[in-house]
């Protein structure tokens, strides 16, 4: 939300705006050459789901659309180090579930060294 | 996959509140305002219509083959099923909120359902139940047939005279 602090009006939404989301439940996950990112998101077409990234942090909003359910968006956003390539983040939306993939960079991936006899 | 326990450091940090988080880890906050402890099951939404019972509950990432759906005496609903814990070769845990394992949730209908005409369907990770309610139940038209008196003779009216 890009407005004052003190703006009265633009306070309001906002506060509207926490009301009607809620934060998914998340797992995070970290492999060898990634991390993994699981968001709970019942009811969210995929069609329906953003994810985000801008200045180190990301974001996933989901807009549940579909059934009689409380409309209620998902919402939450995390701050991600530098040691994930932000260019290559991957995301899926399957049966609810949202799966994010976040490559790490070269420099932090496991390397073997050979070593010379 | 280990778990590991104080990993969290500085990969992921949070940026919003994890307030309602934590009220929702640990509590089951009902509509009324009392707090529910229990086997944590599925959120569900209820409501009906005059001639069937809808029942929604969330069950992101589940097999619908492996959802349990039974009515008894009627009236009784339960949902029951497992939630497969994620598998990544190879990978440890950052983060570990969503629950997995055995779920079931139990609830009392608001009237009595015709058990054979059950329809269940599973999208985007939400199981929707149409739950038919029984003839008895539904609300049936009367006709009131017309109340105007038809034109008669006295002598009709009076068959004994």
């Amino acid at each position: 939300m890009n407005c004052a602090p003190k703006n009265g009006a633009c306070k309001t939404s906002v506060n509207e705006f926490r009301n009607r989301s809620v934060s998914p439940r998340v797992d995070i996950l970290e492999q060898a050459n990634e991390y993994l990112l699981l968001a709970d998101m019942p009811g969210v077409k995929p069609e329906d789901v953003d994810v985000s990234f801008d200045k180190g942090e990301l974001t996933i909003h989901g807009n549940r659309s579909t059934g009689r359910a409380e409309k209620r968006d998902f919402y939450r956003s995390f701050a991600v180090s530098d040691t994930v390539n932000a260019e290559r983040i991957e995301a899926e939306l399957k049966n609810g579930i949202l799966t994010v993939r976040l490559p790490k960079v070269e420099a932090v991936k496991p390397r073997k060294i050979s070593v010379h006899g | 996959m280990n778990r590991v326990l104080s990993p969290l450091g500085t990969f992921l940090n949070e940026v919003n509140t994890v307030q309602e988080d934590l009220a929702r880890l640990f509590n089951r906050v009902s509509p009324f305002g009392a707090t529910v402890t229990g086997p944590t099951g599925p959120h569900l939404s209820v409501w009906e219509d005059e001639q069937a019972i809808f029942v929604e509950a969330d069950l992101p990432g589940i097999d619908p083959e492996k959802i349990d759906v039974t009515v008894t005496e009627g009236n009784h609903l339960a949902i029951r099923g497992q939630r497969p814990a994620p598998e990544f070769d190879g990978a440890t845990w950052v983060r570990q909120e969503r629950p997995y394992g055995e779920f079931s949730r139990e609830i009392g209908l608001p009237a009595l359902v015709d058990n054979d005409k059950v329809i269940a369907k599973y999208e985007f990770g939400v199981l929707k139940l149409t739950l038919p309610k029984h003839e008895a139940v539904k609300p049936r038209k009367i006709f009131v047939k017309s109340g105007e008196t038809p034109v008669v003779s006295p002598t009709i009216c009076n068959p004994a005279l």
